[in-house]
């Protein structure tokens, strides 16, 4: 048998293997590909978008592309593309977490909010409790969390968008119903007193209140709490809606300065335009976020009853004042925290 | 002029030294400076602020504090497992043996949320401790329990060695001058073996002060009562507030390597003495 004969066979596959994985690299390396930079909990909603997304953009161009998702901490996502991460797109659950882009090396364009419907912000949730099942301590609306004995599980607001949220809640509460910043400033000392557990995040303080069976109440995101019932079956838990919350609305933006680099300026704008589409809508919808479009709102309204917001923008002078009056170090928060 | 000549005997020194040099500023002194640099762009009122309000003050004491009093257990304990490990022969001795290395291997988190699942009040032990009134998940001593646990093989696999290199003729001879077994063990075994209990006191002791994974998670860190300083710091970092986090790691760099240095000192000055009376 001479060689040619004994080589050929393995060599003609050895060949077709090569020029296959040739092509198969090129195609890689042709089709467009964004990533998403995320904040923590979002990582389910994002599994779903995403195939939807693609195959909607590809029955619109023809054109194959992939949508990769990074998620962590909001704050540590931000300053990780600060740092250069290559995001396309941020999708958070706080504004200062994009402006932190505009202020540092202007990744983010400043006039971000104006480029979407909704301040660019395709959903929103609020905060609500979560209290043991046929609600024992009786817990109603805010007031009830800042009696002397009920124990409360909030995140660390000074680690979580979720904790500020709730802090900032408590504080609108206690402004609309009593009208002076000392009253609002007591109400909270008074809430955070009853505090026994500060977590990192909301999920760690999920794992504590359902987990740890510690504290009466956890307060958290609706989307959190919907979850929490459809991951540990509702028999365990009720929500309860206060008479007045806060609106938490998760914006999104492009990153032009990633975007213009990679010439995925097109794309990535579509992706952000379609989760305000009614499809994107509808997805947000089933997990348990409040979309924005009334449609698809009034389609789930037994999901998510109707509930008295404000916001950080109306309310309370927006993020910049908040930042500086309530969390930067020495302000507001630290003053109540440690006087507890 | 003793020691001048000990170096000059071997060539290569000046070799050997510029690579240690040069490897000790890649590894550890460039990234330490960029701490001090960072720190360095702060006004003195404003790291003034930063390292010394009550928040920071009360996590120092409680990192330092319990740091010390955990890697001061783990000298106790770790001595005494190290001794049974070298001195006895037991069935599922080697098991026992890889088991002490574990708190090294496991992920820290995994190491915290199970100390907390263990210690919570539906926990299996904290149920019973909570019935007779201790608290251990979400307090202070939580903060203990974890750095009890992750401290544990600094102390056993400094001194197992030096035990096992230890010949019981010396414990012979101690016995057969008229030494009673403890006074045996106090005036013998134990000052030969102060050096490499003091190292491992002091590998248990920096590590502790740097935990953050396991602590996080069973601490609650309430501010002034359960917060950590590894906790400030990240909390300044997700503020955006470089400065001020870099401004409080180097309090506490600076703090673990005057502290370090000390039980440094201190070790030398022990192996010199139980060397000279040897």
């Amino acid at each position: 048998m001479s060689f040619t004969r004994l080589w050929a066979r393995p060599l003609a596959w050895a060949g077709f293997t090569a020029s296959f994985l040739f092509l198969l690299s090129v195609t890689v390396l042709a089709q467009t590909t964004i990533l998403n930079v995320s904040y923590d909990v979002s990582r389910e909603l994002y599994k779903d978008i995403n195939p939807a997304f693609i195959a909607d953009w590809k029955a619109k161009t023809g054109e194959t592309i992939v949508v990769n998702q990074s998620h962590g901490g909001s704050s540590k996502q931000a300053m990780s593309v600060a740092a250069g991460l290559d995001a396309d797109v941020i999708t958070m659950n706080q504004s200062p977490d994009i402006d932190i882009l505009v202020e540092r090396g202007g990744l983010v364009a400043a006039d971000w909010r104006k480029r979407l419907p909704h301040d660019a912000a395709p959903y929103t949730t609020t905060t609500v409790f979560l209290v043991r099942k046929g609600n024992p301590k009786g817990i109603k609306d805010w007031d009830d969390l800042a009696k002397p004995g009920a124990q409360v599980i909030v995140p660390n607001p000074k680690t979580s968008g979720n904790g500020r949220y709730t802090y900032l809640a408590a504080w609108g509460y206690a402004l609309q119903k009593s009208g002076t910043e000392a009253a609002a400033r007591d109400f909270v000392t008074k809430l955070f007193a009853n505090v026994p557990v500060l977590d990192g995040g909301g999920r760690g303080a999920t794992t504590t209140f359902t987990q740890r069976d510690t504290g009466d109440a956890l307060v958290t995101f609706e989307n959190e709490a919907i979850a929490i019932g459809a991951e540990l079956g509702t028999d365990k838990f009720d929500i309860v809606y206060p008479s007045l919350s806060i609106e938490a609305s998760a914006p999104v933006a492009l990153v032009d300065a990633v975007a213009d680099k990679k010439g995925t300026r097109k794309v990535a704008t579509a992706y952000l335009e379609f989760l305000f589409s009614a499809q994107g809508q509808e997805i947000i919808a089933m997990h348990a976020f409040r979309p924005r479009s009334e449609e698809v709102l009034h389609k789930y309204a037994s999901r998510f009853p109707a509930i008295k917001t404000f916001s950080v923008e109306q309310t309370l002078g927006g993020w910049d004042k908040v930042q500086k009056d309530h969390f930067a170090d020495g302000a507001i928060y630290d003053q109540i925290i440690v006087k507890r | 002029m003793a020691r001048a000549s000990t170096y000059r005997g071997l060539p290569g020194f000046g070799l050997s030294l510029g690579f240690t040099l040069a490897y000790l500023s890649l590894i550890v002194l460039v990234p330490l400076s960029a701490v001090f640099l960072k720190t360095s762009t702060m006004s003195w009122p404003g790291f003034w602020q930063a390292v010394a309000s009550p928040r920071v003050v009360a996590s120092y004491k409680l990192t330092f504090g319990m740091s010390l009093l955990a890697a001061l257990i783990n000298t106790v304990f770790g001595f005494l497992l190290a001794w049974s490990l070298v001195r006895y022969w037991f069935p599922g001795k080697k098991i026992v043996d890889a088991l002490v290395d574990l708190p090294f291997a496991l992920p820290t988190a995994v190491a915290g949320i199970s100390l907390t699942a263990l210690y919570a009040k539906n926990g299996w032990l904290g149920q019973y401790l909570e019935a007779i009134g201790i608290k251990v998940a979400f307090t202070p001593l939580g903060v203990l329990v974890a750095l009890v646990f992750i401290g544990l093989p600094f102390v056993v696999r400094t001194v197992q060695p030096v035990l096992e290199d230890l010949d019981t003729e010396i414990e012979e001879a101690a016995a057969s001058l008229g030494a009673r077994r403890l006074q045996t063990v106090w005036r013998v075994v134990v000052p030969s073996l102060t050096p490499a209990l003091l190292t491992g006191f002091a590998l248990a002791f920096a590590r502790s002060v740097g935990e953050y994974g396991s602590v996080i998670f069973i601490a609650g860190n309430l501010p002034m009562v359960s917060e950590i300083t590894p906790l400030i710091i990240i909390t300044k970092l997700e503020q955006y507030d470089y400065a001020g986090a870099t401004a409080v790691a180097s309090v506490m760099l600076v703090a673990s390597f005057v502290l370090l240095l000390v039980i440094n000192g201190l070790q030398e000055w022990t192996s010199r003495r139980s060397g000279r009376e040897a």
